[in-house]
C-alpha cells in the first residue's frame, strides 16, 4: 500500500489523495510525502492510520518528512502507528484548545469515555458542541456495532480557528458497508450500499422499516443531514466507492434535506482502489445553521418521516376494480 | 411507577446504546407487560443520540403499541432531547405494522 500526505488533503480534493493511494501490496504501507509543506485533513490521518494498523506497525515505512509542517503528524500521533520514532522532538502539551489525536476505540465504554474527555479539548462553548458529539457518538457506534473490525475505530479531529470550522475523520478496516448491508439489502455495488447505508430507515440489519430493536437505519442519514444544514463536506470511503456530499449554493438559506442521497448534490465513484473498511469524514462549521442543532434536529425529524410515508405508499397493496 | 435517571448511568451525553438495551429489558418491558408508567427523567442531560433512544423505546411500541405511547412519559428534556424522542415516536408510527413476511 502506498499513500501521498500533499499540501491540500481536504475534503474538496479528496480525489487527488484517492489517485495517489495504491494497494498493491496489501503486506505493507509505504507513506510519501510532499517535500515542503503537509496539510492533510483528519480523516486522511485517520484513513493513515487504520491502513498501518492493517499491515502492522513493523511493516509501515515513511519517506523522510522534510516538510516544515510535518511536526503536525507527531502532534497528531501519528507515528504511535509506526515502528519508528517520530524525528521530531516537540513538548506534548496538552492538546486543549485545536484537536483531539488519533484515538482507538475498542468499545462502548472506551466510545462513552472519549466523548466526556474530547469536548474540553476542543475548547468551544458548550452550544457548539452538540452536532460534534452527535456525530462521533452515532459513527464510532456504527464501526463497533456493524464493521466487525478487530482495530476498533480511529477517531481523529481537528478545529481550525480561522474557518471556525471543525473536521473529523473515523475509520475502521472492518467488512465494508457492501457486507454490512448485504445480508437483507443486496446491493448490487459498493456505491448503491454507501447510498442505501444513507438511506432513513434502511439498516443492514433487517428489512423492517423502523429497523429492528436495536437499530433503525437512521444514524448516517442524520450525520449527512448535519453536514448538508451547515453546507460542509461529507465523504464516504468504502470499497471501491467514494460519495461526497458537495456543498450547496450559498445563495440557499434553508437547505432542503434529501432522504434520497442521489438528490443531493454530490459526487460519487466505483473505481477507487479497493479499500476493506470505511471511512467517514465531515466538516462542520460551527457558525452555520447546524449551530441551531434543535431546530436542525426538527428538519430532519420532518423530512425522516415524510420519507417513510412516501415509501409505504410505493409498498400500498391496490384495490383490484373489475 | 419506575422510574430512570438517564444521567446516573448514561452521563450526560447519552449515546451508550448498552445501557438503553439494558434499562429496555430490565424495566421498560417489563413494566409496559404489567400496564405499569415508567418515567424517563433526563435531568442533567445535554444531549442524546436518535440510536440511544431507539434501542430504549423502539421495541415497546412495536410489543405494546397504544400502551407504550400511553405509559412512557419523559421528563426534564431539553429541546435538542425532546427533538430526537419526537423524531424516534413519528419514525416508529409511521413503520409500526411492517414486517419482513410483509415485505415484496
Amino acid at each position: 500500500m502506498e499513500l501521498y500526505l500533499s499540501p491540500s488533503d481536504y475534503l474538496r480534493n479528496f480525489d487527488r489523495f484517492i489517485g495517489e493511494l495504491s494497494f498493491a501490496d496489501p503486506k505493507k504501507l509505504h507513506i510519501a510525502s510532499h517535500p515542503k509543506w503537509i496539510n492533510v485533513h483528519p480523516a486522511v490521518l485517520a484513513f493513515t492510520a487504520t491502513l498501518a494498523l492493517t499491515v502492522g506497525r513493523e511493516h509501515v515505512e515513511f519517506d523522510a518528512f522534510t516538510a516544515s509542517s510535518a511536526h503536525y503528524l507527531d502532534r497528531m500521533g501519528l507515528f504511535n502507528f509506526t515502528k519508528n520514532k517520530s524525528p521530531y522532538h516537540i513538548a506534548h502539551n496538552e492538546p486543549a484548545g485545536r484537536f483531539i489525536p488519533l484515538t482507538i476505540i475498542k468499545d462502548s465504554a472506551g466510545q462513552s469515555q472519549f466523548i466526556t474527555d474530547m469536548i474540553p479539548l476542543l475548547h468551544l462553548p458548550p452550544e457548539k458542541t452538540d452536532p460534534i458529539k452527535y456525530t462521533i457518538g452515532e459513527l464510532v457506534r456504527n464501526v463497533l456495532e456493524h464493521s466487525y473490525s478487530t482495530s476498533g475505530a480511529v477517531v481523529v479531529a481537528q478545529y481550525y480557528r480561522k474557518s471556525n470550522i471543525v473536521r473529523i475523520g473515523i475509520c475502521d478496516n472492518g467488512i465494508g458497508i457492501r457486507q454490512s448491508m448485504n445480508k437483507f439489502w443486496h446491493p448490487k455495488n459498493d456505491i448503491d450500499a454507501i447510498k442505501l447505508a444513507l438511506m432513513p430507515g434502511i439498516s443492514g440489519t433487517t428489512h423492517r422499516e423502523g429497523g429492528t430493536e436495536d437499530n433503525a437505519g437512521a444514524g448516517l442519514y442524520f450525520i449527512k443531514s448535519i453536514a448538508q444544514v451547515a453546507r460542509n463536506y461529507f465523504v464516504i470511503y468504502s470499497g471501491s466507492a467514494i460519495y461526497k456530499l458537495l456543498l450547496h449554493d450559498k445563495r440557499i438559506k434553508n437547505a432542503r434535506l434529501h432522504p434520497d442521497p442521489n438528490d443531493d448534490r454530490h459526487s460519487e465513484r466505483n473505481n477507487a482502489p479497493n479499500f476493506h473498511g470505511t471511512l467517514v469524514a465531515i466538516d462542520i462549521a460551527l457558525d452555520s445553521d447546524a449551530g441551531d442543532f434543535e431546530k436542525l434536529l426538527g428538519d430532519i425529524r420532518e423530512s425522516y418521516t415524510l420519507a417513510l410515508r412516501e415509501r409505504k405508499k410505493i409498498k400500498y397493496r391496490e384495490p383490484r376494480f373489475v | 411507577m419506575k422510574k430512570i435517571i438517564v444521567y446516573q448511568e448514561a452521563g450526560e451525553f447519552a449515546e451508550n446504546k448498552d445501557v438503553a438495551r439494558k434499562w429496555r429489558e430490565e424495566i421498560i418491558l417489563l413494566e409496559l407487560a404489567k400496564n405499569k408508567v415508567v418515567e424517563v427523567d433526563f435531568v442533567n442531560v445535554t444531549g442524546v443520540t436518535q440510536s440511544f433512544v431507539h434501542a430504549l423505546v423502539a421495541e415497546a411500541f412495536r410489543r405494546y403499541g397504544d400502551r407504550a405511547f400511553d405509559n412512557l412519559i419523559f421528563s426534564n428534556a431539553n429541546g435538542v432531547v425532546r427533538e430526537i424522542i419526537r423524531t424516534v415516536y413519528h419514525y416508529m408510527q409511521e413503520s409500526l405494522g411492517d414486517t419482513d413476511e410483509n415485505r415484496p
